[in-house]
């Protein structure tokens, strides 16, 4: 294999695995926040178990996530080093700030796990306000150096040489508030969804009406609110992010529904095949004219299509399927808490049947699945440009030869990683009953959140 | 000339201010994995408890100190990354299991052991590859064969200096992780625990002396230009010695302060982390102002002005913010008797 496409599937492979438990570290801290706040309104002791088993699993999935996300930093630099080069040079700002980002999530993260105890109630929510505050900031800070791959600002570039920098104006490249806004919203998806699927799983496993049941319930009501008003901003704002790209990356939307001839009047594509050879796009259902509205707000809008561009710079025309699964994804996620919010008001029923509990319980793979498909349609769609029309990837990677050798160790240690987090979460949880922790947070003099045995 | 140099001086902080941290970091998972069967002494609560909190805010040091050298010398990033390809993803291997293994290890308490054996491990190897970048940026061990830098592994490992700097810094890490637990545990008024990390600080501490030596010793033959600069400067390397004799001070006189108590590990700590530091000064200065010698120097790696105005202003603005945040954390755990004194 090439050494290129070792090193391109190497980073893919880090990034495609830190952002599971990235996303989940930026949404999570917003539903302890949500259950600590629910508990000081209502004084529901059951939100309070909630919010101590969530930063439990949260500390666990912490346990990979700073590590991976340290491999995916310094991997930056030993895969890419031509574009870590000019980010140092042009737009050093997002990642240096990102570092105090980090600084006050491991710092406030470390209080409220490990001080709970030992500090006041404000303090605590304080802290935890200040984790979530800090993950968010550090999601959106490293969304801006990918902004500033797609959109490039910031600086002249002549002759190979970089001039008149300006870091501040790169910082605030024209993409930055869209990307950032969808990848904030998005995590805030994921976190509620994959805890929604974790209420939904166990209330299978337990009777009506008792007492696990209950706290279950009222974590995945809380979760399914959230998660609909998530998904929802989610899918206006990636509406917004479809027309940065019809304006900053044409080539790139082209590709995302399979449109070669540039028109007015553009159909939207859902499903099939594009084909490179006979330039169309096989077996997908049209919607006529949707297109053009989405990319502009009128039928009248034109979008370019791969036709008007050279072939050698055409993304992978698979990113139509990854774009379609994001979308599709979004789309159930807005539907199921609805569906869900129907059959009890509307239909007035007030139990759970098991088909729609499993359903619940797929929505949170899906949402981690969206991310994937989002991340690989941004950063595969953007090929073969690292920084768009200024560096190509080829040209920053890495000198050295031989990979597969780190690429097969990478892989193994990814492995092991989610085996044993899985485990140590599955084997935490059986020991830790939703019915210990019950009783402790009844208990005022038991520690809750230092229990961990 | 002078933006280069301040930013050198920031690089050179972060490095000293990690290379502080991380030895207590990673020291003190690996005296939590020797004493793990020792349940009487509770030295490996002690190394925890120290442990528990502060890894993480450690390890977000590492990637500070990763992100200063991109944004303030660019080249240089260029050229290490090249270089470091191997070594640094094999840093990034161990401390995977490392960090993930040590978080395990605190939750499933059934599995501590093994859990605790991969971390303590994975840890006291990685001080020793981190060093290795220092001899690595001397220069020998790269080739510019093609136009492309390539670092070359096989005269890496036959190096006497390299091994030199390995030994010192694992011996090092052992030896400053003791004396920090022995003062935690003094504080935590865990005596048994404290006559522990006493003895192995007593043990490690000329030990890391004669590897301090053997680097010297080396250096002469493999980067004589670096030796010599660093000879300049004999008067302060003779004045970190005579810290080190007052370390041992710290570790053998009875303790002026308490009545009946051998040691003063606080005296030994600040001894210590001086000590360190005029060595590093002398080492650094002495670099100066190559970065990776003779290709890449400070001058030549340095980022646009502008770009560095910029983010000077953020490391002000950053540790302003950040300042407050920094003590509170030390209140809670390294001040708090409720804290250190904790059962379990
Ligand atoms: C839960 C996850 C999730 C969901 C439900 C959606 N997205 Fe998304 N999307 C992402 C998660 C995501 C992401 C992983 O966060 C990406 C990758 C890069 C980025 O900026 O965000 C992304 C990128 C991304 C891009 C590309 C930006 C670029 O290449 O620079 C577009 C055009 C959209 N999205 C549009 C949408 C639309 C129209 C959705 C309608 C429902 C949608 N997304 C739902
Ligand atoms: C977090 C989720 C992300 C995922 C899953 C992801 C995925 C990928 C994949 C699959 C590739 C290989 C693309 C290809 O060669 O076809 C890639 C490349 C790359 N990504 Fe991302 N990426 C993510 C986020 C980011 C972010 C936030 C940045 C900005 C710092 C970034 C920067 C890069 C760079 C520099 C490359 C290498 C050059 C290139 O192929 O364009 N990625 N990523
Ligand atoms: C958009 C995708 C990403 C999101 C949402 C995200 C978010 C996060 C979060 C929440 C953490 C935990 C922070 C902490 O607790 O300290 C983290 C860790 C980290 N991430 Fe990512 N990240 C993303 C992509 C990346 C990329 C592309 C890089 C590489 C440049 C990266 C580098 C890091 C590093 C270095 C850490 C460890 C920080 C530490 O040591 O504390 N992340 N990330």
């Amino acid at each position: 294999m090439d050494d290129l496409f070792i090193a391109r599937s190497l980073f893919g492979t880090t990034m495609a695995f830190h952002i599971i438990f990235a996303t989940i570290g930026v949404g999570l801290p917003l539903m302890i926040l949500a259950a600590e706040l629910t508990y000081q309104k209502t004084k529901d002791q059951d939100y309070v178990v909630m919010a101590k088993r969530w930063t439990k699993a949260f500390a666990v999935l912490l346990g990979v996530g700073i590590p991976t996300g340290t491999i995916a930093g310094v991997q930056l630099s030993l895969l890419w080093p031509g574009f870590m080069e000019v980010i140092g040079r042009v737009m050093p700002l997002p990642f240096q700030i990102e570092i105090y980002a980090f600084f006050i999530e491991a710092l406030f993260m470390s209080i409220y796990v490990y001080a709970a105890e030992r500090i006041a109630p404000w303090m605590r929510i304080a802290s935890l306000i200040l984790v979530a505050i800090g993950a968010l900031s550090s999601a959106v800070l490293i969304t801006n150096v990918h902004a500033f791959q797609g959109t490039p600002a910031g600086f002249r570039y002549e002759n190979g040489q970089f001039t008149d920098i300006n870091p501040w104006e790169a910082f605030f490249n024209p993409s930055f508030f869209v990307t950032a806004g969808h990848v904030a919203l998005s995590a805030y998806v994921v976190g509620a969804f994959v805890v929604a699927s974790v209420a939904a799983f166990k209330m299978r496993k337990h009777e009506t009406g008792t007492r696990v049941y209950q706290l279950h319930q009222k974590a995945l009501k809380l979760t399914l609110i959230l998660g609909c008003l998530f998904a929802f901003l989610t899918a206006l704002n990636g509406h917004e992010s479809a027309q940065y790209l019809h304006e900053y990356q044409p080539e790139k939307l082209a590709a995302a529904e399979g449109l070669f001839e540039t028109q007015s009047h553009a159909p939207l594509a859902i499903g099939g095949v594009t084909d490179k050879e006979t330039k169309e796009i096989k077996g997908a259902i049209e919607i006529p004219w949707a297109l053009s509205f989405l990319a502009g707000n009128s039928f009248d809008t034109v979008v370019v299509g791969l036709n008007d561009f050279p072939e050698d710079e055409w993304p992978p025309l698979f990113i139509h399927t990854l774009f379609n699964g994001m979308v599709g994804i979004g789309s159930i996620l807005i539907v199921i808490p609805l569906l869900v919010w129907a059959w009890r008001k509307l239909l007035k029923k007030d139990h759970y049947p098991k088909p729609l509990l499993w359903i619940l319980v797929c929505t949170g793979p899906l949402a981690v699945l969206a991310i994937e498909f989002g991340w690989i349609f941004a950063c595969t769609g953007r090929q073969p440009w690292v920084i768009y029309r200024i560096l190509k990837t080829a040209e920053s990677a890495t000198t050295a030869t031989n990979l597969s050798t780190l690429f097969i160790l990478f892989i193994a240690v990814y492995i092991i990683l989610a085996i044993a987090v899985v485990l140590v979460l599955l084997y935490f949880f059986r020991k830790n009953t939703e019915l210990d922790d019950i009783e402790r947070a009844e208990k005022k003099n038991v520690p809750l959140y230092s229990s961990n045995t | 000339m002078a933006d280069a140099l301040i930013a050198i001086t920031v690089l050179w902080g972060f490095v000293f201010i990690y290379a502080v941290m991380a030895t207590m970091d990673f020291g003190a998972g690996f005296w939590s994995m020797v004493y793990i069967n020792r349940e009487k002494t509770r030295a490996t609560n002690i190394a925890n408890r120290y442990l528990s909190p502060t890894w993480e805010v450690t390890n977000t040091f590492i990637v500070a100190l990763v992100v200063a050298v991109y944004s303030l010398f660019p080249t240089a990033a260029y050229n290490l990354g090249t270089i470091l390809l191997i070594p640094g993803s094999i840093i990034l291997l161990l401390l995977a299991l490392r960090s993930a293994f040590l978080v395990f290890s605190n939750i499933a308490t059934e599995y501590k052991k093994p859990l605790t054996y991969i971390s303590g491990i994975a840890g006291i190897i990685i001080p020793g590859l981190l060093i290795s970048v220092l001899p690595i940026t001397h220069g020998k061990f790269v080739d510019y064969g093609d136009g492309f830098a390539n670092l070359n592994l096989g005269r890496l490992f036959s190096s006497p200096n390299v091994y030199a700097f390995i030994g010192f810094a694992i011996c090092s890490t052992l030896f400053l992780s003791s004396l920090l637990l022995a003062d935690y545990s003094k504080t935590a008024g865990e005596m048994d625990a404290y006559r522990v990390y006493l003895r192995d600080g007593r043990i490690l501490g000329p030990i890391s002396l004669i590897f301090a030596f053997l680097i010297m010793f080396t250096l002469q033959n493999e980067a004589e230009w670096l030796y010599e600069r660093m000879m300049d400067d004999l008067p302060l390397l003779l004045i970190s010695v005579a810290f080190f004799l007052i370390i041992g001070v710290g570790l053998y006189a009875p303790s002026i302060f308490q009545k009946g108590v051998m040691g003063m590990p606080r005296l030994s700590v600040i001894a210590a982390t001086l000590q360190y530091l005029i060595a590093s000064y002398v080492y650094g200065k002495a670099h100066l102002p190559y970065i990776i010698y003779p290709n890449v120097t400070i001058e030549s790696a340095f980022t646009d002005p502008n770009s560095f105005r910029a983010v000077f202003i953020t490391y002000i603005v950053g540790f302003a913010i950040l300042f407050p945040g920094f003590i509170y954390f030390w209140s809670l755990f390294m001040h708090d008797k409720k804290y250190l004194r904790q059962k379990g």
